[in-house]
C-alpha cells in the first residue's frame, strides 16, 4: 500500500513542482520587466533628465523629511513628479484594471478570446465622455469626463443586464448579444453627437483625440480617480476567483456545486464594467489589452483565476507602460494615440494567438 | 436513510409544459433509472430532483423537507448532479477540475482541509482517474472526461449522484465501467439515480426504473414491471423481443414498427 502511494506520489510531486517552478518563472521575469517598465517610463521623454535626478525627485517627494530638494531645479521637479510620475502610475492601473476585466468576461462567457468591452461598458464610457465633451463640463472641473464615463458604462450595463434578463435569469449568450446590440448603438450614438458637432472643430477635435486614447498629460487627479476603482476592482475579482472557476465550467454545473450563479453574474459584470469604465475614464479607448494580456498570461500560468488575476494585472500594468513609452518614442516630437499603439501591437498578437489556437486544435483532431 | 421525491412536480418552459405532474421518490440504497425516449423529459425530471429547476407546481421534498428551504450550498453538498456534456474550453488539470468538487463545503478564503484532499484522492481513484491527475482536461478523450465529471460529482461526497446520460459518449467498455462503479455506490449507500434510453443498460443494473414519455410518468417501480414489453413497445414505438443472455440477463431486441410509420 505505501510502496503503491510512493509510486503515485513522486511524479505527483514532479508536476506540481514543475507548475509552481513555471508560476515563479512568471514572476521572476515579470517583476523586473515591470520595475525596469516604470523607471524607463520615467526616464525617457522629450526632455533628457538624468536618472541621478529622477531618483532625486522621487526621493524628496516620497521621502519628505529625509531627502532635502537642494540641488534640483523646479522644472526638473515639474517634470518627473506632476508630469512623467503619474503618467505611468496612470498607466500600471489602466493596464491592470482593463486585464483584470478581460479576464472576468473571459470566464464569464467561457471564452477565452473576450474582451471587457463586451457587457455595452466601453461604448458606454465613451458615450457618457463624449456628453462631457459637447455639454461643455469639461471646461468647468477636470473630475468631468472620467465621472461621466464611470456613469456611461454603468448605465451601459444595466441597460444591457435588463434587455438580457427574463424571468429572473440572464443567459450568457443573450448578455453577449444585448451587450453587442447595445455598444453597436452607443457607438452610433457618440458618432452622432460627434458628427454634430464637427463645426465646432476645437471640441471635435478633442473628442476624436480622446477616443483614440491616450495618456497624455495625466496628472495625479487621474490617478485618483482611476486608482480605487481598479484596487477595488481586483479585490472583488480575487475574491470571486474560485466562483469564476466554477462559472468556466458552465453555468449549470456551477449551480450544482452550490454558487448563485444568476447573483454572480451581477456582480461579476459589475466589477468588469467598474473596471472597463476606470480604464476608459481617464485614458480613452483602448483597443486589445484587456483580450490579449490575458488570454497571452493563460498560456503561461494556467486557467486557475486565482493565480490568472494577479499576474494578468501585472502583465497588463508592464504591457500598457511599455506601448506609452512606445507611443511616446517611435515618431518624436509627435505623439502617436496610445489607443493606436496598444491596437498596431496587441492586433497582431491575438492574430498569433488564434492562428496558434486553430492551428493547435486542427493538430489535435488530426492526432486522434 | 435520505429521501429525495419529487410531489406532483410539473415543469413549463416556454409556455409548454415539459413535465406534468411527475411524483418520484429516491432513497439510499436505490439506483434509480429514468428511461424515456428522445425529448420525453428525463433530464428534466433529473434537473428538477437536482434542484436546478424550480417546480412550477408541486414541490421537490429532501428528506422530507421542501428543498426550497435549503440553502444552495446545503443542497450542493448533499446532490451531486454529472451533466451529459461537460464544458471543458479551459485548459484546468483533472486535479483541480476534481477539487471543485469541494466547493460546497468551502468557504470563501478557507483553504483546502485534509477531508477535502482526502474525498478528491477517493474519488480519483474511485472513476478510476488518478493517474490522468495532472493531464490537461482539454486533451482528455470523451470517456476519459466522463470519468473525471462523474469524479468531481464524488468529491462532493453527497448522499445522492445524478448522472443525465452517463454513458451516451462512451464505448462499450467504459460504460459498462460507469454503469458498474454507479451500482458500487448504490451498494455502499448513496442514492444513485441516471437518465438513459439504453435499456438493456438499465435491464442489467438498475433495481427500479421510471419511465416517462412527453413529459408524463408511464409507469414506475421494479425493472421487470416497469419494463414489460407492453411499456417498451408503446413508449418507444418499436417491436420488442425479451431474450436471455448467456448468462442469463434479459436482453432486449428492437424492430421497427412498420405500422405507425404511415400513420404519422
Amino acid at each position: 500500500m505505501s510502496a503503491h502511494a510512493e509510486i503515485v506520489q513522486t511524479p505527483a510531486q514532479a508536476v506540481a513542482e514543475r507548475q509552481r517552478l513555471r508560476l515563479g518563472m512568471f514572476y521572476v521575469v515579470l517583476l523586473p520587466v515591470l520595475a525596469v517598465s516604470i523607471l524607463a517610463g520615467i526616464a525617457i521623454g522629450s526632455t533628457p533628465i538624468p536618472w541621478q535626478t529622477i531618483l532625486h525627485v522621487i526621493g524628496t517627494k516620497v521621502f519628505p523629511h529625509w531627502v532635502s530638494t537642494a540641488g534640483l531645479s523646479d522644472s526638473d521637479i515639474v517634470i518627473v513628479w506632476l508630469i512623467r510620475v503619474p503618467r505611468v502610475i496612470v498607466a500600471v492601473f489602466v493596464g491592470a484594471g482593463l486585464a483584470t476585466a478581460g479576464v472576468i468576461m473571459q470566464a464569464l462567457f467561457r471564452n477565452p478570446l473576450a474582451e471587457p468591452g463586451l457587457v455595452g461598458a466601453g461604448p458606454g464610457a465613451v458615450l457618457g465622455a463624449v456628453i462631457a465633451f459637447v455639454a461643455g463640463w469639461t471646461l468647468h472641473s477636470v473630475l468631468a469626463l472620467p465621472l461621466a464615463a464611470i456613469v456611461g458604462a454603468l448605465l451601459a450595463l444595466v441597460l444591457v443586464y435588463a434587455m438580457a434578463t427574463r424571468g429572473g435569469t440572464t443567459p450568457v449568450a443573450t448578455l453577449l448579444l444585448a451587450g453587442i446590440a447595445v455598444g453597436t448603438l452607443l457607438s452610433a450614438l457618440s458618432s452622432l453627437l460627434l458628427s454634430l458637432h464637427i463645426v465646432d472643430w476645437q471640441v471635435a477635435q478633442e473628442i476624436v483625440f480622446w477616443m483614440m486614447g491616450g495618456l497624455d498629460s495625466r496628472t495625479w487627479t487621474h490617478f485618483w480617480i482611476c486608482a480605487p476603482f481598479v484596487l477595488l476592482g481586483l479585490a472583488a475579482a480575487m475574491i470571486q476567483s474560485r466562483d469564476l472557476d466554477l462559472l468556466q465550467q458552465g453555468e449549470e454545473t456551477a449551480a450544482s456545486l452550490g454558487l448563485d450563479i444568476e447573483a454572480s453574474k451581477r456582480l461579476l459584470t459589475l466589477t468588469a464594467a467598474l473596471l472597463t469604465g476606470a480604464a476608459v475614464a481617464v485614458a480613452g479607448l483602448l483597443a486589445f489589452v484587456g483580450l490579449v494580456v490575458p488570454h497571452a498570461v493563460r498560456l503561461v500560468v494556467g486557467p486557475s483565476n486565482r493565480r490568472l488575476l494577479p499576474a494578468s494585472a501585472l502583465a497588463g500594468a508592464a504591457f500598457l507602460i511599455l506601448c506609452d513609452l512606445a507611443a511616446r518614442t517611435v515618431h518624436p516630437p509627435t505623439e502617436i494615440r496610445l489607443g493606436v499603439v496598444t491596437a498596431l501591437i496587441g492586433g497582431p498578437i491575438f492574430i498569433w494567438l488564434l492562428w496558434r489556437r486553430s492551428w493547435e486544435s486542427g493538430e489535435g483532431s488530426a492526432g486522434q | 436513510m435520505n429521501t429525495l421525491a419529487t410531489k406532483n412536480a410539473s415543469i413549463s418552459r416556454n409556455g409548454r409544459c415539459i413535465l406534468h405532474s411527475a411524483t418520484v421518490s429516491l432513497s439510499s440504497g436505490q439506483l434509480l433509472s429514468i428511461v424515456g425516449p428522445n425529448g420525453s423529459g428525463k433530464s428534466t425530471l433529473l434537473r428538477t430532483l437536482a434542484g436546478l429547476w424550480q417546480a412550477n407546481e408541486g414541490e421537490v421534498l429532501l428528506n422530507s423537507q421542501p428543498i426550497k428551504t435549503f440553502s444552495r450550498k446545503d443542497v450542493a453538498k448533499r446532490i451531486a448532479f454529472v451533466p451529459q456534456e461537460a464544458l471543458m474550453d479551459f485548459s484546468f488539470t483533472v486535479g483541480e477540475i476534481v477539487a471543485m468538487g469541494r466547493h460546497p463545503h468551502r468557504g470563501r478564503f478557507s483553504r483546502e482541509t485534509a477531508s477535502d484532499h482526502e474525498a478528491v484522492e477517493n474519488a480519483l481513484e474511485r472513476c478510476d482517474v488518478v493517474q490522468l491527475r495532472h493531464r490537461l482536461v482539454t486533451t482528455l478523450s470523451g470517456g476519459e472526461r466522463q470519468r473525471v465529471v462523474i469524479a468531481r460529482g464524488l468529491a462532493v461526497d453527497p448522499e445522492f449522484i445524478l448522472l443525465d446520460e452517463p454513458t451516451a459518449n462512451l464505448d462499450v467498455e467504459h460504460a459498462l465501467e460507469v454503469l458498474e462503479l454507479c451500482s458500487i455506490l448504490a451498494r455502499d449507500g448513496k442514492a444513485v439515480a441516471f437518465a438513459t434510453h439504453d435499456l438493456n443498460a438499465v435491464a442489467r443494473y438498475a433495481s427500479s426504473v421510471v419511465l416517462v414519455q412527453g413529459g408524463k410518468l408511464i409507469d414506475a417501480g421494479n425493472r421487470e414491471q416497469v419494463l414489460s414489453r407492453k411499456n417498451v413497445e408503446d413508449v418507444f414505438r418499436v417491436r420488442a423481443e425479451l431474450v436471455a443472455s448467456d448468462q442469463g440477463h434479459p436482453v432486449y431486441v428492437f424492430h421497427r414498427r412498420m405500422d405507425n410509420y404511415p400513420a404519422q
